[in-house]
């Protein structure tokens, strides 16, 4: 954790620059469950990767290539939209 | 050549707002400030101005366009009154907390219910915390001064924050007297181009901008902004002294009406101010020392200059043109606060709610010391 800093040093309304940003992982939201893929089923239609609200599957080129774990928060939204039920929450 | 025309104070406003020529003007229209937008929007129909003028569906979406605007770029300038800046409040706070400079123009009327068109000051009192410089304007002349000071003030690097300048509904916006118009160079060169530190569309270097803040920042960033405009009142007097150099029109936080010598004085906001100066100087004539402090810069609050304009004077009586049920009316508990322990008498009174005319008569009742504390309230009034 930085040095939390007094309010004579901040900047002007709180305007952060990206090399300024705190980074929090903020996986460590998720409440036990996190998604997993059978990898065979998946059809690569990226509808995941479209509804993700934290842009959290990652690709290799356009291709599924599985998930950020570091910025998943286990919403299932990723589950939910699946067409082919290739993704289900698992227990973490 | 001076130019002085007759206009009412919703279109002397117009006229500093065509002078500014600001980027971007999103506003709604509401009563009695619609004179305002009606006026400006001819000017830009015209081409006399070259703004956007953005026609939001409520006066929560102007000022929602407004600190986008204002924090792209663009000079911005809203205008509303009462209902409607009731509507903005809670986007008037993020304005505040965003550092956004807005100029907001307002006409002064009473919140409902019931529901009114008149004057008073409950709309700017709503907002009073919000971190939101207000300054109130005594007739039309000062109404389009201190629109043409305002951008300045909201734009200096150690303020950054929405500047609302308030004329009373009616009593100034529809009411025509003769106003001195400056050049329209002056205004341009005077107001001078826009700038901000972080503009949201800087792409080169981007920002995050009004982010989350946990307990651990958020009282920080109130302080900052609490610093930002205990900062506006030095460089509104910097300002102030700038512009008297050019129409030799002098402003500042209060002004001192026949103080000097003074035994009793009134403190009022607004048009008030012009009939307690007539009273005044009736007053003077009979040989009573009366005396007016007129307060132009309520937020920030001037508290040490009051208290030293008043140190000597016996008796002092705040009129208040809001009130605020349960407790002590803001323009009186501010009073006493800068006057604790000063061992001067003071006594308050609210008067004028929903347009309640305030009569001369009345102002000389006050300065005997017969004041009520409900001016012109019909039945027994009823102290806090």
């Amino acid at each position: 954790m930085a040095e939390l800093r007094d309010w004579q040093h901040l900047p002007v309304a709180g305007a952060v620059r990206p090399e300024e940003a705190a980074r929090p992982l903020t996986g460590g939201w998720r409440t036990g469950e996190r998604p997993a893929v059978d990898l065979p089923k998946c059809v690569n239609c990226l509808l995941c990767w479209t509804y993700c609200p934290d842009s959290a599957i990652v690709l290799d080129g356009e291709t599924f290539a599985g998930f950020d774990l570091d910025y998943c928060k286990g919403c299932a939204i990723c589950a939910e939209v699946c067409p082919v039920g290739a993704i289900a929450m698992v227990a973490e | 050549m001076t130019d002085i025309r007759l206009l009412t104070g919703g279109e002397a406003v117009a006229h500093a707002m065509r002078q500014i020529d600001p980027d971007v003007v999103p506003v709604y229209p509401i009563t009695p400030q619609t004179p305002i937008i009606q006026t400006f929007a001819k000017f830009v129909a015209d081409g006399a101005a070259q703004t956007e003028i953005v026609n939001v569906e409520s006066e929560h979406s102007a000022m929602s366009a407004a600190i986008g605007a204002a924090l792209a770029g663009a000079r911005t300038i809203t205008a509303t009154s009462s209902q409607g800046l009731a509507l903005m409040a809670e986007v008037v706070y993020i304005a505040a907390s965003m550092r956004a400079p807005i100029v907001m123009a307002l006409g002064n009327r009473a919140l409902s219910g019931p529901i009114n068109i008149h004057c008073d000051h409950s709309d700017s009192m709503l907002i009073r915390d919000s971190g939101v410089i207000q300054l109130f304007a005594e007739n039309a002349q000062e109404a389009y001064d201190l629109t043409v000071l305002a951008p300045r003030l909201a734009e200096h690097p150690a303020v950054l924050l929405p500047v609302l300048v308030c004329q009373d509904g009616f009593t100034i916006t529809h009411s025509a007297e003769p106003v001195v118009l400056l050049p329209d160079a002056t205004v341009g060169r005077f107001v001078g181009d826009y700038r901000i530190p972080h503009s949201v569309l800087d792409v080169a270097r981007p920002t995050t901008q009004g982010p989350f803040a946990m307990p651990d920042y958020y009282y920080e960033f109130r302080r900052q902004q609490a610093a930002a405009i205990e900062a506006a009142a030095t460089v509104f007097a910097d300002l102030a002294a700038e512009f008297a150099l050019l129409c030799g029109r002098s402003y500042g936080e209060i002004e001192r009406y026949r103080l000097d010598g003074a035994s009793t004085a009134i403190v009022a906001l607004g048009s008030t101010a012009g009939t307690v100066k007539d009273v005044v100087d009736e007053l003077r004539e009979e040989g009573e020392a009366a005396g007016l402090l007129k307060v132009t810069s309520f937020r920030p609050f001037p508290s040490a200059t009051i208290s030293a304009a008043l140190a000597g004077v016996d008796s002092v009586v705040v009129l208040d043109r809001a009130d605020s049920p349960g407790g002590t009316p803001p323009l009186h508990a501010e009073v006493a606060a800068a006057l604790y322990g000063s061992g001067c008498e003071l006594s308050g009174a609210v008067y004028g709610l929903g347009g309640r005319d305030l009569h001369p008569s009345d102002i000389r009742a006050a300065f005997k010391g017969a004041a009520l504390s409900h001016i012109g309230l019909r039945g027994e009034p009823c102290r806090v």
